[in-house]
């Protein structure tokens, strides 16, 4: 501790290159737990997906319908205790420039799949009853300002025409990766404004047990296997999984920027250290000649550039956490539950030592190693 | 009695492909409460008599003792810690950390020991008060003039106790006035506080302060006399 007021003043000697080397150091944390937090969020999506469900999609792909008329085939299989179905819907909010998830369900069998999805039982009935209405994700009500009874309007893209819903629950997701700012509306509804086609985008099938998932799925799929629309039935998981894949290969990317960002910013504080070090050859020497020993000169210059980077830490990681928190923010919407986990910030604590080895050893070791006949050259 | 003992000490420097032999075999004593001068052309080795009394430079061969410490065969680490206790230096340059003000300055040798912090403020607050800058301990040494910095540098080389104060060229890059205050304060330490003192000068005023004068020219002694036979 007695030496800090001398960590503290070298600091201070060019006060603007101190700030600009902390805030380089600032950035380069802050991106990196942002880059990594898209990749732990991705990675957190793909591992959603309760044990006991089954995703059941057209073999063909996503964008391909199934028949509604599957439901009741797949629900009177051996190991099959519940059923629901869902479709994309795609409608956009505000003369369609806003966009968020939205997609119809089967209200009462869906809710009861997902026991994730908490809202009211008043609030709950009332969605059931109403064919007309919605529940939101609490994101939304915060959002937009809404409130429960509102009539709210979506601008359907793939299914066109204005679609107007009541908001009768707002729900919160107890898994982050469910997301809070979805729209959920009557299956029935979209099904009668869109002619009857009898269509369910997925099937989600609840079975007696995780063991027999595998059965289960391959007896769904031999059963429509010759049929016009035959399925492709797998965990929930594995159906989570194939939408992180679809992102390509965002991880490595994600890695490879956040690596080079760190690593520019590294050149940047070792230079900084670097020109700190060559302005005070006169002081090590000086500092020596009092009887300072290598050691400790070392420590000094360790210590100096710890505070740099571990101030960059603290500022990137503490306001990568505050700012995503305090927006909430999402991805619009494709990176529900997006967090700054602590996994990220212990990392990021490792990464800002790295640095601080990395930028202060070579500086460190010059001003220990430097014979002081030689570095009191510079002072006279 | 000698308070430094140099025996037989060789230093030669390599440059380029030449070699420098500035010491081939000198040999002084230096008394423990004395005030001693060494004078010289340049390139007569008394700077480098300093840096290797002062153990920041080692003989090619020889022995440099002070203290009864074979300063000479320490290492580096016993070097810096024996240095500490035992050596007051002074630059010509004053050479004071500008991020520190005069009382930090005048501190760091004391940050080296195991004194506690009133202890360490008592003992820089007397090095002040010995060289009269008690009133500028705040200062930083921008705000000091040049005598004012030697006179702090005096008092970072003196908080300490050292065994020995070494001093290269200490009245060189002031002027008259700040000269003759920096050599009566060197006098009042030898004499009242018997500080032993050697001091590198170029400056025959300089040299008339101290109580013996050493001649070097081409690293021999050549001559080794009483200030008062030296031309006071």
């Amino acid at each position: 501790m007695k030496y800090l007021h001398l960590v503290l003043a070298n600091l201070g000697r060019h006060k603007l290159r101190t700030v600009l080397t902390i805030l380089s150091v600032a950035l380069a944390l802050f991106l990196f737990a942002s880059l990594r937090s898209v990749v732990t969020t991705l990675a957190a999506s793909a591992q959603f997906g309760g044990a006991r469900r089954l995703v059941t999609l057209n073999a063909t792909g996503l964008v391909f319908p199934l028949p509604l008329a599957y439901a009741n085939r797949i629900k009177a299989l051996p190991g099959v205790r519940g059923l629901s179905w869902a479709n994309w819907f795609g409608g956009r909010y505000g003369d369609g420039k806003v966009f968020f998830a939205n997609f119809a369900v089967d209200p009462e069998s869906y809710l009861a799949m997902y026991p994730e999805i908490v809202l009211p039982p008043d609030q709950k009935d009332a969605f059931i009853h109403d064919r007309a209405s919605a529940i939101i994700g609490k994101r939304l009500l915060s959002q937009f300002g809404w409130k429960l009874g509102q009539d709210v309007t979506l601008q359907g893209t793939i299914f066109p025409g204005d679609w107007t819903f009541t908001i009768r629950g707002v729900y919160t997701p107890t898994d982050p990766a469910i997301g809070d700012d979805v729209l959920i509306f009557h299956h029935a509804l979209f099904d009668e404004r869109i002619g009857r086609a009898g269509i369910a985008g997925w099937y989600i099938v609840e079975i007696d047990d995780p063991a027999n998932a595998a059965p289960i799925a391959k007896s769904i799929d031999d059963m429509f296997r010759n049929s016009s629309s035959p399925t492709k039935t797998g965990t929930e998981r594995e159906f989570q999984a194939s939408f992180a894949t679809m992102w390509g290969n965002v991880s490595f990317l994600m890695g490879t920027i956040g690596l080079a960002v760190v690593f520019a910013i590294l050149l940047v504080t070792a230079n900084a250290m670097m020109m700190n070090a060559r302005e005070r050859t006169g002081e090590v020497a000086v500092l020596k000649t009092i009887g300072f020993s290598d050691r400790l000169l070392f420590t000094l210059v360790m210590v100096e550039a710890g505070t740099m980077a571990l101030t960059g830490a603290v500022l990137g990681l503490g306001f990568a956490k505050v700012l995503f928190k305090a927006t909430n923010f999402n991805g619009m919407g494709f990176l529900p539950g997006f967090d700054v986990t602590t996994g990220t910030i212990l990392l990021g604590g490792a990464v800002a030592i790295g640095l601080m080895l990395a930028s202060g050893l070579f500086p460190a070791l010059r001003a220990a190693r430097l014979p002081v006949i030689q570095a009191l050259r510079h002072v006279e | 009695m000698a308070l430094v003992e140099i025996r037989d000490v060789h230093k030669s420097f390599q440059r380029d492909t030449q070699r420098i032999d500035v010491f081939t075999g000198l040999t002084l004593d230096i008394d423990a409460g004395s005030f001693t001068a060494l004078m010289g052309p340049s390139g007569s080795g008394k700077s480098t008599l300093l840096n290797l009394i002062a153990g920041l430079d080692r003989p090619t061969r020889g022995v440099v003792r002070v203290g009864g410490a074979e300063v000479s065969a320490m290492t580096p680490g016993q070097l810096a810690a024996w240095r500490a206790r035992n050596i007051g230096f002074v630059f010509q340059s004053f050479n004071l950390l500008p991020v520190l003000t005069a009382y930090q300055n005048v501190e760091l040798p004391l940050l080296l020991t195991n004194l506690s912090g009133k202890d360490r403020d008592g003992r820089v607050r007397l090095a002040l008060d010995v060289v009269g800058l008690s009133d500028r301990a705040d200062h930083y040494p921008r705000q000091l003039s040049g005598g004012q910095e030697q006179r702090t540098a005096i008092a970072r080389a003196i908080v300490a106790d050292p065994t020995v104060m070494l001093l290269d060229e200490p009245t060189g890059q002031l002027d008259a006035k700040s000269s003759q205050e920096v050599l009566s304060l060197l006098q009042r330490l030898n004499n009242e506080f018997s500080k032993t003192i050697v001091i590198v000068t170029h400056d025959a005023h300089a040299a008339e302060r101290a109580k013996s004068v050493l001649h070097l020219e081409k690293g021999d002694l050549i001559e080794k006399r009483q200030a008062a036979v030296a031309g006071r």
